[in-house]
């Protein structure tokens, strides 16, 4: 078994509640921090442990957070995005909800660590539940004196509070979510000033993931160092993978940076194989924005040597054989299914997420829908194949925030990997209708 | 037939108007949303707006109408526009009247890996009705959404706070029976 930071004691009948964490060494980072250490040294120790955001971008925790703007008599703010909504992506989700008080204990810890006496969690909407179970948990914290004022006796005073999203996939980018946490409609900023400088309300602000905030506590109780030695490289620590798709077992797995992917998709601790006995065809191995893979290049990288599970590992070869760790929101599909329907779906989410601000995202994300709908219910042209690599082109890194990106990579790299699907497509239009149960009928109808 | 889009702006504010009463929080629910506005600092209580929105929904019939969204805008002392703006932009909330029990099942590629598309198609036939429509007895509305966030568990749907997951056509008729007895009577 793999070393476990995160989910040690996931399975602890009561885990949720405040003794039974609190039992299990819970909230011993906030002692450690509070008492012993100067914020600083939280900064230090953070960017000592090599700890890269767990969101999707794999941005170093310690270098943004060392960002952070600090005039003086001006408040700062801590964020923490629990917005998870990148298709493939779970993971937050099953922390929170089994193990609240690892969130509620990272942000008292982080928050101390860059001066912050109020911070917030955006959680998505639709995890309304999953929001009462998180602000129960903070309710016993402050019962307990680990938030409010002078946090055991510390002098340090800290307000944490939950704020819920609306469905919008837009507000897990970090400018997006603090206009949302503003009230107002989740349009991203232009940047700079990056968030840490204005955020906000206007105030220096840091945005980080659930599950970056998570691991903030063992690297306190432990130390930077022996959390950078885990994992391999750059990729260090341990990383949540939310694994779906046509797998034997589905699930939320807390791995060891650095283990192979074979490993990972075939071994029994793991996701434990291909479900009903069938071959794997593709995988999508950090949440739909990253770039597909063919079966070829999952377990392999294009020089034959065993792909890893890290942030270096999947990216291997770039975007010509590779593909991106992203939020760890692994999607697995089985030879049955079909690439062009599934970059369809995929183009229909980022067309329904656009915000609408930008006109290369807003009108392309629905140009490629459009193209892609006709291609699957077999009225497309061969030409429409080099049409989408065209908006491609046309929406990638001309837009105010990645979401455009997002969209243009996965059919890029459909295109790049299965080409000969797509025009299978178009040279037996009756066949790749039948195939995927024809237009079902909650399809909008063709233009 | 234009799909319910994120930005829903075919939606005329007026259209949305009924003679529905003047709403009003109960004096508990009144104490939930002081709760809500103290988490931000003074001047900043705009930043409430998403979680009372949410409440309203639940308090108001499901739904946000032109009066309950103006009754929101006078509890934050700010403009109705500013209300208008974030319920058209955000997809949870209802700017039209739903059934009394809204379906929304997840139609994104992990969730279609494993059939989100007969479980819709199962539905539509069940109730007679397409995507976006509500059954004739005004019970079932049924919507599709993107990413529930619940892709390990697929396919699932939301109703309300509760996601229903691993789900199957059996499960569904099942699911369909058990809430029509719930709010027959309501």
């Amino acid at each position: 078994m793999g070393r476990k930071l995160l989910l040690e004691h996931i399975d602890v009948p009561g885990i949720e509640t405040f003794e039974v964490y609190r039992k299990n060494g819970g909230y011993r980072s906030v002692e450690k921090a509070l008492k012993t250490m100067s914020p600083q040294n939280v900064v230090e120790e953070v960017q000592a442990s090599g700890l890269r955001g767990r969101g999707g971008a794999g941005f170093p925790t310690g270098m943004k957070w060392s960002f952070l703007a600090k005039p003086e008599g001006v408040p700062r703010y801590l964020l923490c995005n629990a917005d998870e909504s990148e298709p493939g992506t779970f993971k937050d989700r099953y922390l929170m909800e089994k193990i609240p008080h690892l969130l509620v204990e990272g942000m008292i810890v982080s928050s101390y660590a860059l001066g912050c006496n109020q911070s917030y969690i955006y959680i998505r909407g639709e995890y309304m539940w999953v929001l009462e179970i998180v602000e129960k948990a903070i309710a016993e914290a402050y019962a307990n004196g680990f938030l409010g004022k002078n946090i055991l006796g510390s002098g340090y005073d800290l307000d944490l509070a939950i704020a819920p999203g609306g469905g919008a996939y837009i507000c897990g980018e970090e400018t997006a979510l603090i206009e949302s946490l503003e009230g107002k409609r989740g349009n991203p900023r232009i940047k700079p000033p990056f968030p840490a400088v204005r955020g906000l309300w206007g105030c220096p602000t840091v945005v980080n993931n659930v599950e970056s905030i998570a691991a903030v506590v063992p690297i306190v109780n432990d130390g930077g160092a022996e959390y950078a030695k885990i994992g391999i490289g750059k990729s260090t620590g341990t990383k949540l993978i939310s694994a779906c798709g046509n797998l034997v077992k589905p699930g939320v797995y807390e791995i060891e940076l650095g283990i192979t992917v074979e490993e990972f998709i075939y071994s029994d601790e793991w996701c434990g194989g291909i479900a009903n006995g069938k071959k794997i065809k593709a995988c999508v191995p950090g949440g739909s924005s990253v770039p597909i893979l063919p079966a070829n290049l999952i377990t392999k990288t294009a020089e034959g040597v065993d792909r890893l599970m890290s942030y270096e590992g999947l990216a291997e070869g770039g975007f010509a054989s590779g593909s991106m760790l992203g939020s760890g929101g692994f999607i697995v599909f089985d030879e049955d299914q079909c690439i062009v329907r599934n970059t369809w779906n995929f183009a229909r989410f980022y067309a329904h997420e656009s915000c609408g601000q930008c006109s290369p995202c807003r009108e392309g994300t629905g140009w490629m829908e459009k193209v892609l709908r006709r291609l699957e219910n077999g009225q497309g042209h061969m030409h429409d194949i080099d049409l989408l690599a065209e908006i491609n082109k046309k929406i990638e890194g001309n837009t105010i925030c990645p979401l455009g990106d997002a969209a243009a990579w996965p059919v890029a790299a459909a295109i790049r990997h299965f080409r000969e699907e797509f025009e299978w497509h178009v040279t037996h239009p009756d066949e790749a209708v039948k195939r995927n149960f024809g237009i079902a009928s909650n399809h909008m109808p063709l233009v | 037939m234009q799909e319910n889009w994120t930005h829903k702006m075919s939606i005329s504010v007026t259209h949305n108007s009924t003679d529905q009463a003047e709403p009003q929080f109960s004096a508990e629910k009144m104490v939930e949303v002081q709760r809500f506005i103290n988490h931000y600092p003074e001047g900043k209580q705009k930043s409430a707006l998403m979680r009372i929105l949410h409440l309203a929904e639940e308090e108001f019939g499901g739904w946000l109408s032109v009066p309950t969204m103006n009754y929101v805008a006078g509890l934050l002392n700010i403009q109705p526009i500013e209300v208008y703006e974030v319920a058209t932009f955000y997809t949870m909330f209802n700017i039209e009247k739903p059934g009394k029990v809204v379906l929304e099942v997840c139609r994104t590629g992990p969730c279609m890996l494993v059939g989100s598309d007969q479980i819709i198609e199962h539905i539509e036939n069940k109730l007679d009705i397409k995507v976006g429509q509500t059954s004739a007895d005004g019970m079932f509305t049924l919507k599709t959404a993107e990413c529930l966030g619940a892709c390990g568990y697929g396919p699932m749907l939301q109703c309300g706070k509760h996601y229903h997951e691993h789900l199957t056509p059996a499960k569904v008729d099942e699911l369909l029976d058990t809430l029509r007895k719930e709010h027959s009577d309501k």
